[in-house]
């Protein structure tokens, strides 16, 4: 009897972990096919449009596999786009500036956002939701709406040369948009949260007993921040400035609006061959080109905290 | 409960010419709603291993924290060693904390965990170094120098955070709740441990708990605080024998209370009618107890003896039935209901095995214990 009994739970519960088996890969193979419909097979028709030849028609590509007798395919694939942009130093110097000015927005989003998460971490438990939403409820409007105010802040006709004139400090209104730097401004004002969230997060969860330790072992406030809390932090700042570098790479809108026509970078390239030029194939390799250089950043940035790691 | 153990044949709190090595002068630590700390003062000599002892709440952290320096009191001084250090932040203090967490940075691998103290002094590399593999040798962790704190166990972590907080020679070392997060076993074997190295290394340890058994195996003195306020300090088997309150004496060990009323008071002796004993208590005298006046009587479980025959003389002597037994396998505590419905406590040794003994349940038995061994309670 007792034999039996305990044959079958143990039945139930191998039918039970393979349900579990069953509903786990359930649960997992939604995101999978979100992400093989949506951004896999996408991806790949502008990996395919990019080793094609531009061509007045529609589509204004070449196909890549050309019919050429009954059961006959030719395979062209086209490697000019990619040796375009290899030797035109325009593509080279549109990288360079949007690198720059991604990193540039980067970096003053980490210094403005680490200053505030640390802020908000240090505040009294109950105003840590206030401060939050503080910092997120602006996103609650559209990101469009949002670029539009900073122009018309800062027009020629703008919020702010219309005060200073009132004022008296200028005579002439100043020329403040089309620039790099309020592009960076533009950028760093819609990327903050993605560095304080990130940030707030790790700072919040370390323990108070590190910092006083520290202060007991004989650390200044100013040493044990920068051999305490920065270096246990560390994972949320890497999360940040990965949110925040990436879509300032690709950026298009902000460059585009408060930037004008002073400004280049990849994601106004991408459009200007791709809308203007009507030369897919070029937009598509450019468009590949930057795809590869994140999945790259992002294998690096996996691997190179393991490789320190036993390094030490 | 442990023999409180006598490991130090020199008692300096004995001696009048010693001077305490750290002063708390009136200590007073106010928060918004609740003073956690009152009034406290406290002398504590060089190479003392001494414990402040209460339940949760009762202010011992606070004061441990007032004492890193992690608050400031409200009012008071602490001293130590000639020098007023109340106004010092935590890292210019002689002080050095170990938590109860542990609080091992993460990042760091156990070497720089406790060379980080010593950076701070801007030593020489070389000197570093050799003190900290000093200290490593002293908790014998030195093949783990490498290791992170995650990939220790919870004894290798509470030995890490030891040496951490001793490598810099504080004159002072705070040990929050130190056995704590250890489990029984390995508890028991680090407190000699802890004894051991303390005695090596002759600091001078402050130690919070909750555990008494942890308090009187560790400490010379120890202090019992209730409601921030120290009620007694003295030896284990001072406090222990002699407690001078009722909180004391029930908060330490077991024991039983009898009230009673004085009805003679000479020179050697006091005599106690209590009817709750159902006899008259014969006690040696404490302080001022005049005829009349309401005392309570504490006689520790161990000290009543039983048996079933009357003992000579009526003196401390009374009758009852024995309600419960416990069996602890060492020794086993008896409940015995007298007269008077109050349930009395004796612990015998287990020196016979139980189906050879010829007290059980329901039978009724004498108990008497000897007139020193009543302590006698006018708080």
């Amino acid at each position: 009897m007792k034999h039996t009994l305990r044959l079958r739970t143990l039945r139930q519960t191998a039918q039970r972990v393979q349900s579990k088996v069953r509903f786990q890969s359930i649960i997992i193979s939604i995101p999978l096919a979100w992400s093989l419909l949506f951004v896999l097979v996408p991806s790949l028709l502008v990996l395919k449009i990019s080793l094609s030849k531009c061509r007045l028609g529609l589509p204004p590509f070449t196909e890549l596999l050309q019919h050429a007798d009954l059961y006959l395919y030719n395979v062209a694939v086209y490697f000019g786009n990619y040796l375009a942009i290899a030797s035109d130093p325009f593509y080279f110097s549109v990288v360079l500036s949007s690198f720059l000015m991604a990193a540039a927005s980067t970096i003053l989003c980490l210094i403005i956002g680490y200053a505030m998460a640390y802020g908000i971490s240090r505040a009294p438990k109950r105003y840590h939701i206030v401060l939050i939403l503080m910092i997120v409820l602006p996103f609650a409007t559209s990101f469009l709406v949002r670029v539009y105010a900073w122009m018309s802040l800062l027009n020629t006709h703008g919020i702010v040369n219309t005060l200073l004139l009132k004022i008296g400090l200028i005579s002439a209104p100043l020329r403040m948009l089309d620039n790099n730097y309020v592009v960076c401004l533009g950028m760093v004002y819609c990327y903050l949260p993605f560095m304080i969230l990130p940030i707030y997060a790790t700072l919040d969860k370390i323990d108070k007993s590190y910092i006083e330790a520290s202060y007991d072992l004989g650390a200044s406030k100013w040493q044990s921040f920068w051999r305490i809390i920065l270096p246990i932090s560390m994972p949320g700042v890497l999360a940040g400035c990965s949110l925040v570098f990436v879509p300032a790479l690709g950026e298009f809108v902000i460059p585009e609006l408060l930037g004008g026509a002073r400004t280049m970078t990849i994601g106004q390239t991408i459009w200007c061959e791709f809308f203007n030029n009507r030369d897919w194939p070029l937009a598509c390799a450019i468009a590949v080109l930057m795809m590869f250089s994140f999945v790259f950043y992002i294998i690096l940035s996996r691997i190179l905290p393991n490789f320190t790691k036993t390094g030490t | 409960m442990p023999i409180p153990s006598m490991k130090r044949n020199i008692e300096p709190w004995q001696d009048p010419n010693a001077e305490p090595y750290i002063q708390i002068e009136s200590i007073s630590k106010k928060y918004a709603f609740i003073e956690a700390v009152r009034n406290v003062s406290l002398s504590i000599y060089k190479g003392e291993l001494f414990s402040l002892l209460g339940g949760s709440g009762c202010g011992k952290s606070s004061l441990l924290r007032v004492l890193a320096g992690f608050e400031a009191p409200t009012s008071g001084r602490v001293i130590i060693d000639g020098v007023d250090i109340t106004k010092l932040p935590p890292y210019e203090r002689p002080v050095n904390m170990m938590f109860q967490s542990y609080a091992l940075f993460p990042h760091m691998t156990v070497y720089q965990n406790i060379a980080y103290g010593l950076k701070q002094e801007s030593l020489p590399k070389s000197v570093i170094h050799e003190r900290v593999m000093e200290s490593l040798d002293l908790v014998q962790l030195s093949s783990h120098a490498n290791r992170k704190p995650n990939e220790l166990s919870g004894g290798q972590k509470q030995r890490v955070a030891l040496a951490r907080s001793l490598v810099k020679r504080p004159k002072l070392l705070l040990l929050d709740e130190p056995l704590t997060a250890l489990d029984k076993r390995l508890r028991e074997q680090t407190q000699f441990e802890l004894v051991n190295i303390q005695e090596r290394v002759g600091i001078t340890f402050i130690l919070v708990t909750h555990d008494q058994e942890e308090a009187m195996t560790m400490s010379t003195r120890m202090a019992i605080m209730e409601e921030g306020r120290i009620r007694q300090v003295g030896a284990p088997h001072n406090v222990y024998e002699f407690p001078n309150s009722r909180f004391v004496a029930e908060f330490i060990g077991s024991v039983n209370i009898f009230d009673g009323v004085v009805v003679e008071d000479e020179f050697d002796h006091v005599l106690i009618e209590s009817p709750e004993a159902n006899c008259l208590i014969y006690a040696t005298h404490v302080g001022a107890t005049p005829v009349g006046s309401n005392v309570s009587v504490a006689i520790r479980p161990e000290k009543v003896m039983m048996s079933q025959t009357p003992p000579a003389g009526n003196r401390n002597c009374t009758k009852g039935i024995v309600r419960d037994i416990a069996y602890l396998g060492d020794i086993s505590i008896y409940y015995v209901e007298l007269p008077s419905g109050v349930r009395v406590q004796s612990s015998l040794p287990n020196l016979l095995r139980l189906s050879e003994r010829n007290v059980t349940w329901d039978d009724e038995v004498y108990l008497f214990w000897r007139a020193e061994n009543g302590i006698l309670l006018t708080a």
